[in-house]
């Protein structure tokens, strides 16, 4: 039976799998210690508790687990990694490059440095999503220290060309900065061969609770931060403050079940995903954004023309999507990330990101392919702008009176 | 663990009590109940969690008597104290920034980083019984400090310092205020306006909540720059997806802590004091006997009895307690709180905190008073053996 | 977005959808909006040889509040002279609607949509 509704929002946050739960629960009350408290068993099985998770955490991305340091989630490690490795190495040099379409974690951590007097390069993305690495080469300064590329897009799930990017940094000695909220256990990341030195992580996109991430230091050759929370010394220097346990275990459950059935969830989502594409591009006029190849199987986005995206939201109300990404979706601006890709305001209004994931089934994506067709075809019926397409004229010419 | 130690390490963290664990199960995905949204998306699941936030804001808030659109939920206390003490000096042109000798880490070190970047730091002395020193601070407010913080409480002695006498000079020499509560909440009253601060660290874990969560108390009118910046969550002060689960925590964690403050001081205060009262007999020394305390902390040390090996003694017998504070006992310097009293590194180093807590009974205290006894008279022995 | 139960209403239930032939006697059309502002209304009227709108049709881009002005002008032009259609203010239509403050522009926009019909209609039986 359905439930509704339907949960298609997984890129914005995903249900504490019951297995993470059930490992975190005893955390909150039997053992309840405070990892830091040397001097009795409470302090030391929380301290191992935690250790065994780092040990987890790192396996999913083929690390050391001295190279992982526990934040506050993805947007607490991109703020450390971006201001910390440039606050360092700003001695170096004082430009930053990063991309149109990443994180507002990521944007707004770079306009910060901006204000302190660093230079910010914002690389554009091809129609596709994707960087162009020319563009990248191009972009690199002799005074360049840090890149930060996101690996996998929030809004429209398109794969960055990471293991290129970090040749190209490494090559240059420039620090290279990924955000990987988005790809943990969608796409394989092993940092023993990937040219990366900074990587952020989350736990509430894989699976795990809120509140709880991770930051990837490579020790070999070593990246240098400077802290961004001081106080008791925790986490090597590096993040002060107390460490949530039962968040840690979560996190360190939800990575080793994602290592564990990734490539089988994949596959099953892939299925998933495809039966959507093709049920909703059965509608006319319709435009998905973002390339399909390179993009994780979990994300379709969408397009509908001639029909308006909060309108279009209502009525679809039966399913729990998104129309641009969760955090600026309180506003009504159009997604920057599709405007970077080159989608007018009309079709960025009225994209809808579809994100599936573990618990999605087969008959809740029938549902959907069921509803969109109806809405889709209500809205339109509606639509002056659909009447006047199908009549053949051309919208772009049309002297709209100002309002 | 084949049987559970008795709990007397309170002051550094404390188990989450039965009901808030219940309030916050749904949000942590426990089967059919499971709750789970981001609270920034605009459908039911976000909707859902957004509601939830704002219940704890408000039950945060009216446990403090603030405004809940003056609670700035962070990761913990010491998150709150970093966007304090940073977020506000951003804002600010480099000036004097004034703390108490006795600050916990997360004041003192995001402190010291402020004097890396040309801050002025005074730190203010306290007396042998870990008071603010009233010259002293007289001295340090004359400098004209563009922003104080001081602890209401201290985590290792327990010594209240009086924030409302203290601060009227440094509000009128035009001073932003600043007091780390977290020891405090749960323990005294604690009111934000009667206090009169301009801004209060509050953290969930220390009261019967989870880890993973505390606030920012802060007037409106107090500038402040982001420690963490992104999505624009928290009125643009602290970027992040929220953690519905532990805020959820949180909330409810405050209302029953400062619903029963009254009784649960009542007893802890009795029990606390057949503690001091053994410990008199057994010749020890009681740190801040004479100061204004929280009734659930005693700090003490035995002459030629060191901290750590007492606190491995007491734990094999089955008691947890703490030697120096939790957060910094990595390091093995003695506790900077009793350094700063005047007290003798050597006697310092035999420092031990016992702190109590909701579930500390009448039977566990008189067991580790008879214990106690036992360890310290075998210890005394050794050590005149020794000599 | 809470909607109000009215907008919710006319939004899942749009009353006098659609268009009527251009050359039919006594049309008059009003388009105003822009897709790139999110709206755009089509509002049509048919006028009586004595001067009293006898029908009404719509057509609308944009939120669920947009649809729901133009679906309520719709009702209410009907059987008034084009003169009392142009009393009718975007004031009343945002309190009949109860729109919140950030949807006022959608009831402005279907007050415009009467006049721009109206103006339609006038410029046609001058001509």
């Amino acid at each position: 039976m359905l439930k509704f509704p339907i949960y298609l929002d997984y890129s914005a946050t995903t249900p504490v799998d019951p297995r993470v739960a059930a490992k975190m629960i005893p955390w909150l009350t039997e053992h309840f210690g405070n990892p830091a408290s040397r001097s009795h068993a409470y302090g030391w099985e929380a301290e191992q508790a935690v250790e065994e998770a780092r040990e987890q955490v790192a396996a999913l991305v083929n690390a050391d687990p001295k190279e992982i340091i526990w934040t506050s989630g993805a947007t607490e490690s991109n703020n450390l990694a971006i201001k910390g490795a440039a606050h360092f190495y700003q001695g170096k040099g004082k430009h930053v490059i990063t991309v149109k379409t990443e994180h507002k974690a990521v944007l707004d951590t770079v306009r910060e440095l901006e204000r302190e007097g660093f230079e910010a390069t914002y690389l554009d993305v091809q129609e596709n999503g994707l960087i162009d690495l020319e563009v990248l080469k191009a972009a690199i300064r002799p005074d360049t220290i840090l890149v930060s590329v996101m690996f996998v897009n929030n809004e429209v799930g398109v794969v960055q060309p990471i293991a290129q990017i970090g040749e190209l940094c490494r090559e240059k000695g420039i620090v290279f900065h990924v955000d990987a909220a988005q790809a943990t256990g969608k796409v394989d990341i092993d940092l023993d061969k990937l040219k990366v030195d900074l990587m952020s992580f989350s736990a509430h996109k894989t699976y795990g609770p809120k509140g709880i991430g991770a930051l990837y230091v490579r020790r070999k050759p070593r990246v240098r931060l400077e802290a961004q929370m001081h106080g008791g010394g925790h986490e090597r220097g590096l993040r002060s403050g107390t460490l949530a346990t039962h968040q840690i275990v979560g996190m360190g459950e939800a990575f080793r079940l994602a290592r564990e059935e990734m490539a089988e969830e994949n596959a099953r989502i892939r299925k998933l995903r495809d039966k959507l594409l093709n049920g909703l591009t059965d509608i006319e006029a319709t435009y998905v954004n973002g390339d399909l190849e390179q993009r994780v199987p979990h994300n379709l986005n969408i397009s509908f023309a001639y029909v308006e995206g909060e309108s279009l939201i209502m009525a679809i109300k039966d399913i729990a999507v998104s129309s641009g990404s969760a955090c600026t979706s309180a506003s009504l601006e159009p997604s920057y990330v599709l405007r970077a890709l080159g989608r007018n305001d009309e079709l960025a209004h009225s994209s809808i990101r579809f994100s599936i994931g573990r618990f999605t089934t087969e008959e809740e994506v029938d549902f959907t392919i069921d509803l969109l067709h109806k809405k889709i075809g209500k809205l339109r019926e509606l639509s002056p702008l659909w009447e006047m397409y199908k009549d053949g004229i051309d919208l772009d010419t049309v002297q709209w009176a100002a309002h | 663990m084949s049987f559970a130690p008795v709990y007397l390490d309170w002051n550094a963290t404390t188990p989450i009590a039965p009901e808030v664990r219940d309030a916050m199960l749904p949000w942590l995905g426990a089967a059919e109940s499971a709750r789970f949204g981001n609270a920034s998306s605009r459908h039911e699941y976000g909707r859902q969690a957004r509601a939830a936030i704002d219940e704890a804001r408000a039950q945060v808030a009216t446990a403090v008597g603030a405004h809940a659109t003056e609670v700035i939920f962070t990761s913990g206390g010491s998150e709150a104290n970093n966007l304090f003490l940073k977020g506000a000096a951003a804002c600010l042109k480099s000036g004097t920034l004034a703390i108490s000798a006795i600050e916990h880490p997360c004041v003192r070190e995001p402190a010291r980083q402020l004097r890396r970047a040309g801050w002025a730091l005074r730190e203010i002395a306290v007396d042998a019984d870990g008071r603010i020193d009233v010259a002293d601070w007289q001295c340090a407010i004359e400098a004209r400090p563009a922003l104080v913080s001081v602890m209401l409480a201290n985590n290792e002695t327990g010594v209240l310092q009086d924030v409302v006498a203290l601060g009227g000079d440094a509000r009128k020499a035009g001073a932003l205020l600043h007091t780390d509560a977290v020891q405090a909440l749960g323990k005294i009253e604690v009111d934000f306006r009667a206090l009169g601060v301009h801004a209060m660290t509050l953290s969930a874990h220390k009261i019967g909540g989870p880890l993973g969560a505390g606030a920012l108390v802060v007037d409106k009118r107090v500038e402040l720059s982001p420690l963490i910046a992104g999505g624009g969550q928290e009125r643009g002060l602290r970027s992040g997806t929220e953690n519905v689960a532990a805020i959820v925590g949180f909330g409810l964690a405050c209302e029953r802590a400062v619903a029963r403050r009254v009784v649960e001081a009542a007893r802890l205060v009795a029990l606390r004091d057949s503690i001091e009262h053994a410990l008199s007999v057994l010749g020890a020394v009681v740190f801040s006997r004479a100061a204004a305390r929280l009734s659930n902390t005693v700090f003490f040390a035995f002459d030629g009895i060191d901290g750590e090996t007492l606190v491995g003694k007491l734990d094999r017998a089955g008691f947890a307690c703490a030697s120096g504070s939790a957060c910094s006992s990595a390091q093995p310097e003695p506790s900077h709180t009793l350094l700063a009293m005047g007290v003798d590194p050597v006697v310092a180093r035999g420092a031990v905190r016992v702190s109590l807590g909701r579930d500390t009974t009448a039977e566990e205290v008189e067991r580790f008073v008879a214990t106690l006894s036992h360890v310290v008279r075998d210890l005394k022995k050794l050590a005149s053996v020794a000599f | 977005m809470a909607y109000s139960d009215k907008v919710l209403d006319h939004y899942e239930n749009p009353r006098n959808v659609g268009s009527f032939g251009k050359d039919e006697e006594g049309v008059a059309t009003g388009m105003v909006g822009a897709p790139a502002c999110g709206d755009v209304m089509k509002l049509q009227i048919k006028v009586g040889k004595d001067g009293v709108i006898e029908d009404a049709k719509f057509k609308t881009y944009g939120c669920g509040s947009a649809i729901a002005s133009s679906s309520l002008v719709t009702e209410w032009v009907k059987g008034k002279t084009i003169d009392q259609a142009l009393d009718i203010k975007n004031t009343q239509i945002a309190e009949e609607l109860a729109l919140p403050p950030v949807k006022i522009h959608c009831s402005i926009l279907a007050e415009d949509a009467i006049k721009a019909a109206v103006a339609d209609y006038r410029k046609k039986h001058q001509a």
